[in-house]
């Protein structure tokens, strides 16, 4: 009884001499930040040093930049051939059917007398088209529901179920089946694999923000009045780059992967459009006789160095970006 | 006490777990039945469509019940399914019980399918603890580059080239026979090699993470050997990684079982699933789709399972996403 007293006694001394605009929410405001403990850090430049360092991850960069760039410009370059024109003997006038790799066709031609080194940079132009297209969608949508997943806790539950359901079922009957019930097209693939591939992004994301939203330095930070914008771009998001960034570079391997495999039990591109699915395809047929083989290793070796510079990147990147790597 | 509400919230885990597979079982059912509805409908017919007059088609597809609403349809479907009944094969062998087609094949399958795992299980397991024995050193490296290699480059493509050079190395069959037992070797490692890599990783993992613990440290200081610390305390809880990779490596597998089964024309379910898709099969595509994803929400079903029993630090109160 008395202790209470004493306390309201003092709270009510306390808020005579206290001015109530101490209590008022500042205006976020950078030279008082420096203020406390500046420091130059800067993300992304913490991100590079991470980065350069290492020195597999940069091999493999100047291999894929050599790969992609290559790519883009073959088209362009002079004495080049098309990757859909079949080429006759003007002697005889028959098609030059598997001319194994030489002067006039450098990686051979293939059953039907189509010149080979422009098809596997068409191919993989194709391929890459593919790849990229649907990392960006994937991107998107898997940003989008894992922040709303993670963020709005009311639909916790809800989506967790979805995702349960989702995620019971192979991914390679989903892909197949929509392949199938959709016919064969370039945009039959996107769609399929857009319709599958955003389901781990999204999964990572909302643990990621489960994970990092209730820090005390966020609390800290929004008690401080920092907005909310603010908080998302400075505290959430470069916890969220090294995760994206590795899912993303993994779907373009992926991808590229899922359309050597619907093209082999033939929901893939058609035939007339040259792609690494097609062309490792068009080798398996021929496999068999050993002077021919040159049809099925040329694409796989172009193939497998795309495919595991973009996963040795990624997860170079991703180590390098993520902030509990950076001292 | 603590052991009776332990085993009461696993029952209760269990059945909450059950529950949701069987909802999701009958979510994918109705929109694989209801997706399958939006095939054009020469899929019913093969060959003969052309050869049909517009009143035989009709009468073709009134008798498979195809004319009337989606939902009298899905009815049909689901009596159809509580009877066992999956339709008749269209195309691929014409007017035979899609089940009587699928039969016969389920134990090359199942046998393939249960090699692969436990040989996933055995070599990724080996490969973990050899990688954590000589971390940072040439082993480490070797089996690193496998798991790299496994993962980056397509099991489409690798595949090929077990088949192409693993038969002419080691002098084994190209195809599969059922009366040559060393056929089944390259097919079965195939199988398995995607799942030996997580596996390896994992366990890897786990064994790195182990070794760093206080309580092992203790272990080193009292005097105990290497080998009776590996034994008595770290591999005591080795169970732990395997479990939690379990789930993916059957999904894994059932994946490459469909590449696989067709590369090697194993006479099982995967292999026909190619085929009726090649050969556009419609009620066939739909009973082997079913079957799959049912396989895959069962092993889940059971993956999580074996991880509640085995991995005392997941919380069962906090269930949902245990993945």
């Amino acid at each position: 009884m008395i202790r209470d007293r004493i306390l309201t006694n003092a709270e009510s001394a306390v808020a005579a001499e206290v001015d109530a605009s101490l209590f008022v929410q500042a205006e976020f405001d950078a030279s008082a930040g420096e203020r406390g403990g500046y420091s130059d850090y800067s993300y992304w430049r913490s991100t590079m040093r991470g980065f350069l360092r290492n020195r597999v991850a940069l091999g493999f960069l100047v291999l894929l930049g050599t790969l992609l760039l290559f790519t883009f410009i073959q088209p362009m370059l002079p004495g080049q051939k098309s990757p859909t024109l079949i080429h006759n003997d003007p002697a005889t006038g028959m098609q030059f059917r598997n001319v194994p790799p030489g002067r006039e066709f450098w990686f051979g031609t293939n059953t039907i007398g189509q010149d080979l080194w422009s098809r596997i940079w068409g191919g993989t132009r194709t391929s890459l088209l593919i790849g990229l297209i649907v990392g960006a969608v994937e991107m998107i949508i898997g940003i989008s529901f894992g922040a709303i997943w993670g963020y709005v806790r009311r639909l916790d539950g809800v989506i967790t179920e979805i995702y349960n359901v989702l995620n019971n079922i192979p991914t390679t009957i989903v892909l197949m089946l929509l392949a199938y019930i959709l016919r064969p097209s370039f945009k039959t693939m996107v769609i399929a694999m857009c319709a599958t591939g955003w389901l781990g992004l999204a999964r990572f994301v909302r643990n990621q923000i489960v994970i990092i939203r209730d820090r005390e330095y966020n609390l800290a930070s929004r008690c401080l009045g920092t907005p909310s914008r603010r908080i998302i771009v400075k505290n959430l998001l470069p916890y969220l780059v090294s995760v994206i960034m590795l899912q993303t570079a993994l779907s373009i391997p992926g991808t590229i992967g899922w359309e050597v495999f619907l093209t082999y039990i033939g929901l893939g591109l058609p035939v007339s459009i040259p792609s690494l699915g097609n062309l490792v395809n068009e080798g398996r047929q021929i496999m068999m006789s050993p002077e021919l083989r040159y049809q099925l290793l040329f694409p796989t070796v172009i193939l497998s160095m795309i495919t595991i510079s973009f996963y040795v990147l990624g997860n170079a990147f991703s180590d390098a970006s993520d902030p509990r790597n950076h001292v | 006490m603590a052991a009776l509400s332990g085993r009461r919230a696993m029952l209760k885990y269990s059945i909450k777990r059950l529950l949701q597979s069987l909802v999701t079982l009958l979510i994918v059912v109705t929109a694989v039945f209801l997706l399958m509805r939006l095939l054009p409908i020469e899929g019913y017919f093969g060959d003969g469509f052309d050869k049909l007059s517009e009143s035989q088609r009709e009468a073709v597809l009134q008798k498979m019940g195809l004319l009337d609403p989606w939902y009298v349809q899905l009815g049909t479907f689901y009596k159809g399914l509580a009877r066992g009944d999956l339709g008749v094969s269209s195309i691929y062998r014409k007017d035979v019980p899609v089940l009587e087609v699928i039969a016969p094949r389920v134990p090359y399958s199942v046998r393939f399918g249960l090699a692969a795992i436990t040989l996933a299980l055995v070599a990724g397991l080996a490969m973990g603890v050899s990688m954590a024995k000589h971390k940072g050193k040439g082993l480490d490296k070797l089996w690193t580059g496998y798991v790299v290699f496994v993962n980056a480059v397509p099991l489409a493509v690798y595949l090929l080239f077990i088949q192409l050079y693993g038969t002419s190395l080691f002098n084994l069959p190209l195809l599969f026979d059922k009366y040559m037992p060393s056929s089944w070797i390259l097919p079965a490692l195939s199988m398995s090699l995607g799942s030996i890599a997580g596996y390896a990783m994992w366990m890897r993992r786990y064994m790195v993470d182990e070794l760093n613990k206080d309580y092992i440290k203790l272990a080193r200081a009292k005097g105990l050997s290497q080998s009776t610390i590996m034994v008595r305390h770290v591999m005591r809880n080795a169970y732990v990684p395997m479990a939690q990779y379990l789930p993916a490596s059957i999904l894994m597998t059932i994946s490459g079982s469909i590449y696989i089964e067709s590369l090697y024309s194993i006479p099982g379910m995967g292999g026909l699933l190619v085929d009726v898709i090649q050969r556009q099969d419609n009620p066939m595509v739909q009973a082997l789709v079913l079957i799959f994803s049912s396989v895959g929400i069962v092993g889940l079903f059971l993956g999580d399972l074996l991880m509640a029993l085995f991995d005392p630090r997941i919380k069962l109160s906090k269930s949902g996403v245990s993945r």
